[in-house]
């Protein structure tokens, strides 16, 4: 259907493609405080949460009502504006990074291909380090305006954090696309369906994307920013209501889309093996494939959570000395080793 | 220094190997115990629906005994408020009338007869002193209340329920 030269079933297309993703990342986020909560439980020889519902599948409705319910506490000294934008961003902005992770192939409904993915760019890694960097902005503004010396200290360690992991993540990403050749999260799926996954070529690089994944979704062991012993749960200490549980929140969008991206661009995206073999109708396949990234990254998911509940938090010179003082001339080693070998490759 | 016992541990002052400054191994290691943990028997016991059970020397509520036929075994002779030693139980003693032997079981008893449990600490010493048999520890603790009045017991909280009459 076109009318004033605008395909009309292409933005249908993508707005309930928008939709549905971004409910996904809710629940999912939702479900991962329950999760996360049971994981503690069982490593700890706990139960965990089961009085809301069946095995306590309510608790995080109960969670999030009780958020919304409670009394919503602005601080007088502190800056009305930014103390509500800095919740507001790390929402947002943990929600954006969604866009661009191929969720699946392309589906075929009714002689149309439809993709599912929201937005093929041709930058999508670029994208998305754009839009994670600018997560850690959330934190520090809600840390400065809650004018609290704690928050102000952890948005101080988060942004220097950040700074010193996004460095060696960005290197391991390099080495990866000296491999594929492409900064299109498709075009890295596409590739691994082919071929062996990425993470048989780039382990090392795969471990350092790793390591600096939790330091930039501020997870333990560098849960700095966060500490609830030092700083008295830091950045977010003057928040309450759902501006706390924004946060929160935004934090396990974080962990979600990590995972996933992990999954994409290490663990084959919706690639699974044989899956061009099985003789199955496209659909079936794709729908499949989903499925299987799903659980990719729902493994990522329990990764998390599981070195969360063993590793103890990093002291901060200890951190920065793992960042500077290793991960960077590991990923730069990494880096040079692939390099080397695709040239070697070529000649 | 004399060691009290051959099991105290000199600590270990070595500057780590390359391999223990890795921490990884160290790490796979932990994640490998906490890991074993996720199946292993749970320790929680869901209260309201599982109760634990007590052990069997438990000391509980107080209750105070009846004989076969009924009648209040407790004389007032008072040597369970003499032997405790948070001084939680006063009583008096009042004479039997007659007509009243299918009530107690001596010509003495107990007109009142009270045990502060917030002062109580269940320690037994009232049950061992009883010469009648009449003071017993159950298996139950005091429940919650509003008001310190609703601790201290009196006889209709503490003697059982006749046998017969069922009250």
């Amino acid at each position: 259907m076109t009318l004033l030269s605008i395909d009309w079933f292409f933005i249908i297309e993508k707005v309930l493609l928008i939709s549905v993703v971004l409910v996904l990342s809710l629940v999912v986020a939702m479900y991962s405080t329950w999760g996360e909560r049971k994981v503690a439980a069982w490593i700890q020889d706990r139960l965990g949460p089961n009085r809301a519902g069946p095995m306590g599948l309510l608790q995080p409705l109960a969670d999030g009502g009780k958020l919304f319910f409670k009394e919503e506490i602005i601080p007088t000294n502190s800056s009305r504006f930014l103390f509500i934008l800095g919740p507001s961003i790390a929402m947002m902005v943990a929600c954006m990074t969604s866009a661009v992770i191929p969720w699946g192939d392309t589906l075929v409904i009714a002689g149309r291909p439809v993709s599912l993915q929201i937005a093929d760019v041709n930058i999508g890694i670029l994208f998305i380090f754009g839009v994670v960097s600018m997560g850690v902005y959330g934190i520090m503004i809600g840390g400065w305006a809650s004018n609290n010396k704690f928050s102000l200290l952890a948005s101080v360690r988060a942004a220097s954090q950040i700074i010193s992991y996004e460095l060696p993540m960005g290197l391991a990403l390099i080495a990866l696309l000296m491999l594929t050749g492409s900064l299109s999260l498709k075009d890295i799926v596409e590739q691994q369906r082919h071929s062996l996954w990425n993470v048989c070529y780039q382990p090392l690089g795969f471990f350092i994307f790793l390591v600096c994944a939790f330091a930039e979704c501020n997870r333990a062991p560098f849960d700095l920013p966060e500490a609830e012993n030092e700083l008295n749960g830091g950045y977010h200490l003057e928040y309450s209501s759902m501006k706390l549980g924004f946060f929160l929140f935004a934090e396990y969008i974080n962990m979600f889309i990590s995972s996933a991206l992990i999954a994409t661009m290490y663990f084959g995206g919706y690639a699974f093996p044989y899956m061009d073999s099985l003789g199955l109708d496209p659909n079936v396949v794709t729908i499949l494939g989903f499925v299987a990234l799903f659980i990719k990254t729902l493994c990522f998911i329990f990764f998390f959570m599981w070195v969360r509940w063993t590793v103890p938090r990093f002291r901060y010179d200890q951190l920065m000395r793992l960042g500077w003082k290793v991960m960077i001339p590991l990923a730069l080693a990494n880096m040079l080793i692939t390099g080397a070998l695709i040239l070697a490759r070529q000649h | 220094m004399q060691a009290l016992t051959n099991r105290a541990k000199a600590v270990d002052r070595r500057p780590m190997t390359f391999a223990e400054k890795l921490y990884i191994p160290a790490i796979a290691k932990g994640m490998g115990i906490t890991f074993k943990h996720l199946f292993q028997r749970k320790a929680t016991v869901s209260f309201p629906e599982k109760k634990r059970d007590f052990s069997p020397v438990f000391r509980g509520l107080h209750v105070l005994n009846r004989d076969e036929e009924g009648r209040e075994r407790c004389t007032a002779c008072g040597l369970c408020a003499v032997a405790c030693p948070a001084e939680a139980i006063t009583m008096e003693a009042a004479e039997r009338k007659p007509g009243e032997e299918n009530l107690y079981r001596e010509e003495k008893y107990a007109a009142k007869y009270e045990i502060n449990m917030l002062r109580c600490i269940f320690c037994g010493f009232c049950e061992e002193a009883c010469p009648k048999d009449a003071v017993y520890m159950s298996e139950t603790f005091a429940p919650a209340n509003y008001q310190r009045k609703g601790f201290i017991y009196g006889k209709d909280d503490l003697l059982i329920p006749h046998p017969k009459e069922g009250k």
